[in-house]
């Protein structure tokens, strides 16, 4: 049978507070284990939490930059359970009223355009970190007790893992977009769960959905979600039944674990923590949120592709990433031509992070320096060939292109007395070529030129050298 | 039997005037505890060597540093479920017999400030649930009027200590009536402050939308003292109102001329005794003469009160109580091979069998199918409990009610039957829903046992409690 994938993600995206969200402990990764810690978010008897305003703002901000309603009054709710990682035996999330109400996000797969709706956007703690890998006992680090969380869970209205995709990279954009969430899903900034479920084509009632956790990587949630998606299938096409239940994606293996089934599913008896007053975000935050809020990344394509007339794909690639989306314009303050420069950030500088396997933050030429790479290519001091060379050694090397240039003596020979003496010499040499130019075999001026540059080991300048050539046969 | 024969302000005068010292007071209190608490066991424990040390470095101080402190030099007893520094906090429980906070409470905090010196922490029910301090675990608290009887609870230790002459003011926490209950039953003042008056940080949760701290004193002036000093504006916890009390020495004019008293019929109905009913109505015929004038009032929904309370109670303590799980501090049982075992064991062994009764119960209401018909329900009754004290005081300026059923049951009596010990509750559960403040002040005996009065404000006017409290007092010393 054919079948129809319905997928739904919750994203956890760490916020860039310096504090914890009830505590004024430092909310920082990779502290020495138990460094960061207090009364509050150990969970001490007769401890109180008191809330980070600047986490609530980063969640309003977040919510507006995804079209969600704001709601002016959200409540924390207490969510039960027991584990060694919980110091208090109930996390402080929200739950009926969360801080914000339905949003979308627009997708783009294979040029569809579509819109995947948000349920909402809650904030929340996080947990303490186990370490399990010891000889006997399993150890607790309180660093990440009570760091802030926003979750962002989406409707069901993904269609394949691609969508599923689209969407994560959508989500993870608009967050580094609004300097909320370094989005490291390595280190667990960034965190999605996915639902996922099957249903025959043309069924409008969903499937029964399976949970999969623990996918830190965009390639492991594609493999996750396809393997899950090929799993449910099988099973339904020999007559099988899906168990509701959740999943640990294991990528050493690349297989989903079951981890626990709805029979053993906990029940978080939640209910509105007395320990904090309901959450008020009165109007006028809101209204300083939005009008704060940067160019979102889908309205900076948009801008890109009118104001630069750039490709649309072009722009995609320039605004996927707001560092270099931000490189390029600041280049584009040293030398203006729009094109160009985005010609050489796709190609050569994205080309030296995915060599060297770096950040834009590791990259030394400045948007300064390729701008002046650009305009020395412009005014024929250096061959657009020869600038390639110039701006691996300008990376390798941190220097100026002037500099550069000189050290590998790539500057363009432009002078026409030293050009025309080279072109003489080349004319002497070749005496049969010179008849049939002569003749009228026009297609020997390319010939002409080359044996120049070759003379001047790549620094004539072509165009010098063409003119150089109709006067003398003029 | 008072510790002072003056109020505490007119003690710390005499400090400050050169006439005692703190260094005097203390001792006398360290040595009445040392002859008395053997008995009582209003004490869990008695830092001696500390307050001593404490009031001799007071002693010391220059004469301008000492007058900026209200409770200069006065010994003070702190209810076992505040957290003191470096002073073991057990709430009466095996599972925190070995919790030692490594911080202050706020409330201890500006004690400390306001120049207090404690000298031990007080006996209650473990994790301040019960109504007798039978609960401990370590041992009940006699009355010291009458030793075969209970001191009331939870902050039994406390009440006991003020009403024995240890100290003359201790700090009581009063989640359903757990300072005036026990205040009542030992002759002493207890005052449960609006909810959010007094800073909870540092307080051992038991039921944390209900729990307020407040004082336990001989004199009602004192009572007022001690609210001054207790309401600080604490940015720690973010229920706490920026709303410090100012004890304005107009409260205690004895001008009680056009004071409307309500009268609950609800409240004086079935299943209230003589020896409590007569002694309250005496006094209001007495206020009435100095012209009070009692008003009609109904509070129809007070019947659910109970229920309301103990579903609400027991939910929010069945989530406060999860930490004590053996992985972080207190007891922790070994004897398990998992995870779950530890956990089990722990929580089997280290907690007494009514707060796992009340766990269970707190459980059971939150669970998902359960959940809209108890936990919801009783949060929509607990609002019209309050909406029906907005409606009393929009006719009174307080409301006259007895603290307790009787007075102080004998030890034993009521411990096979937790229904019946809940049920004596009856009186004080609905200020605490309601978030309004309570004041339990002597008002007479009954075969030689105290009785108290409780009088119940509106919102933040605990003025109007002290203006009542100690009107009463003086109008029964001069009886």
């Amino acid at each position: 049978m054919e079948y129809e994938i319905v997928i739904g993600l919750e994203i956890h995206a760490q916020l860039l507070t310096k504090t914890k969200l009830f505590c004024g402990c430092a909310s920082k990764f990779g502290d020495p284990p138990n460094t960061n810690g207090c009364p509050v978010c150990l969970g001490l008897p007769g401890a109180l939490p008191v809330l980070s305003g600047l986490a609530v703002e980063m969640a309003v901000r977040m919510g507006l930059a995804v079209g969600c309603s704001i709601n002016n009054k959200s409540v924390f709710a207490r969510k039960n359970y027991f584990y060694p990682d919980l110091p208090k035996g109930y996390q402080i999330s929200q739950y009926e009223l969360p801080v914000c109400g339905p949003g979308f996000l627009v997708i783009n797969v294979g040029g569809v355009e579509k819109k995947v709706g948000i349920t909402r956007i809650h904030l929340e703690e996080d947990a303490g970190k186990l370490v399990h890998d010891q000889d006997v006992d399993s150890l607790f680090d309180v660093n990440r007790c009570g760091t802030p969380l926003i979750e962002i869970v989406s409707d069901p209205d993904m269609r394949s893992p691609q969508e599923a995709l689209a969407y994560l990279a959508g989500i993870k954009q608009i967050l580094e977009y609004l300097k909320i969430c370094d989005c490291n899903m390595e280190e667990g900034s960034l965190r999605c769960d996915a639902n996922i479920s099957l249903r025959p084509k043309g069924q409008e009632t969903y499937g029964t959905k399976t949970e999969i956790k623990n996918m830190n990587s965009f390639r492991f949630m594609e493999k996750a979600l396809e393997y899950e998606a090929r799993r449910q299938e099988e099973v339904l096409d020999s007559g099988g039944k899906i168990i509701q239940q959740t999943y640990l994606w294991d990528p050493s293996n690349n297989k989903a674990l079951p981890m626990r089934s709805k029979e053993d599913a906990h029940d978080y008896r939640y209910f509105p923590e007395p320990d904090l007053l309901p959450l008020t975000v009165e109007q006028a935050l809101i209204e300083k949120a939005r009008a704060s809020l940067p160019e979102l990344p889908q309205v900076r394509k948009s801008r890109f592709i009118n104001e630069f007339v750039l490709p649309d794909t072009t722009a995609d690639v320039l605004t996927s990433d707001r560092h270099i989306a931000d490189f390029f314009e600041a280049t584009l303050n040293f030398f203006n031509d729009a094109r160009q420069v985005a010609n050489w950030i796709m190609g050569d500088i994205l080309r030296i992070m995915n060599e060297q396997k770096i950040t834009l933050d590791a990259i030394t030429v400045t948007p300064a320096r390729l701008g002046k790479l650009l305009s020395l290519i412009s005014d024929g001091t250096v061959s657009a060939k020869a600038a390639k060379k110039v701006l691996d050694t300008m990376q390798s090397e941190n220097k100026e292109p002037d500099t550069v240039i000189d050290q590998l003596g790539l500057r363009q020979v432009s002078d026409t007395g030293a050009l025309e003496i080279a072109l003489r010499k080349v004319l002497d040499e070749h005496p049969a070529e010179v008849e049939r130019f002569r003749g009228g075999d026009k297609k020997l001026t390319g010939f002409f030129v080359g044996q120049v540059m070759k003379l001047t080991k790549g620094t004539g300048n072509p165009k010098e050298i063409n003119t150089l050539l109709q006067k003398l046969f003029g | 039997m008072r510790f002072l024969s003056d109020t505490i302000s007119e003690t710390v005068r005499n400090i400050h005037s050169g006439e005692i010292t703190s260094t005097s007071i203390v001792k006398r209190s360290l040595d009445t505890i040392a002859r008395g608490n053997e008995n009582l066991n209003a004490f869990l424990s008695v830092q001696s060597d500390h307050a001593l040390k404490r009031a001799s470095e007071l002693d010391g101080l220059p004469a301008d540093q000492k007058k900026s402190m209200p409770l200069f030099g006065i010994p003070v007893a702190i209810k076992d479920n505040i957290c003191t520094k470096g002073v073991p906090t057990t709430c009466a429980s095996h599972m925190l017999s070995n919790f030692v906070p490594p911080y202050d409470a706020s409330v201890v905090e500006f004690l400390l400030n306001a120049g207090a010196v404690p000298v031990g922490k007080t006996n209650l029910d473990e994790f301040a649930m019960g109504s007798s301090t039978e609960n401990s675990r370590f041992g009940i608290t006699r009355n010291p009027v009458d030793p075969s009887k209970i001191p009331g609870g939870s902050s039994g230790g406390s009440a006991a200590a003020v009403g024995a002459g240890f100290v003359p003011a201790a700090l009581g926490s009063d989640t359903g009536g757990s300072i005036r209950q026990p205040a009542s039953h030992c002759g002493v003042v207890g005052l449960k402050p609006t909810y959010g008056r007094v800073s909870r940080y540092g307080l051992v949760a038991f039921a944390s939308s209900l729990d307020q701290i407040g004082p336990i004193t001989s004199d009602v002036r004192d009572a007022g003292l001690l609210l001054e000093v207790l309401s600080q504006v604490d940015s720690r916890d973010s229920t706490c109102a920026r709303k410090p009390f100012s004890n304005n020495q107009d409260i205690y004019s004895l001008d009680t001329r056009g004071l409307r008293i309500g009268l609950p019929a609800e409240y004086f109905g079935e299943g209230l005794s003589d020896d409590v009913r007569l002694p309250i109505m005496n006094l209001l015929d007495m206020l009435k003469e100095r012209g009070a004038q009692a008003v009609p009032v109904s509070l129809p929904n007070l019947r659910f009160a109970i229920a309301t309370y103990y579903i609400i109670c027991t939910a929010e303590a069945s989530s406060n109580l999860a930490r004590y799980d053996g992985v972080k501090y207190g007891f922790r049982d070994t004897r398990g091979k998992t995870l779950t075992d530890m956990y089990s064991l722990t929580r089997q062994n280290g907690l007494g069998d009514e707060v796992k009764r009340r766990i269970m119960l707190g459980t059971y209401v939150l669970s998902s199918g359960y959940y809209d018909a108890y936990y919801l329900k009783a949060a929509k009754v607990r609002t019209l409990i309050a909406q029906d004290f907005n409606a009393a005081f929009e006719k009174c300026d307080v409301i006259i009610s007895p603290v307790s059923t009787t007075p102080a049951f004998s030890i034993g009596e009521k411990t096979e039957d937790p229904l019946q010990m809940y049920l004596t509750d009856i009186y004080t559960v609905s200020a605490n829903l309601a978030g309004i403040p309570g004041i339990s002040v002597p008002c007479g005996t009954a075969g030689g046992l105290p009785v108290g009065v409780q009088f119940i404000s509106s919102h933040w006017r605990e003025d109007l409690l002290l203006k009542v409290g100690y009107a009463s007092q003086v109008a029964l010393e001069n009886r």
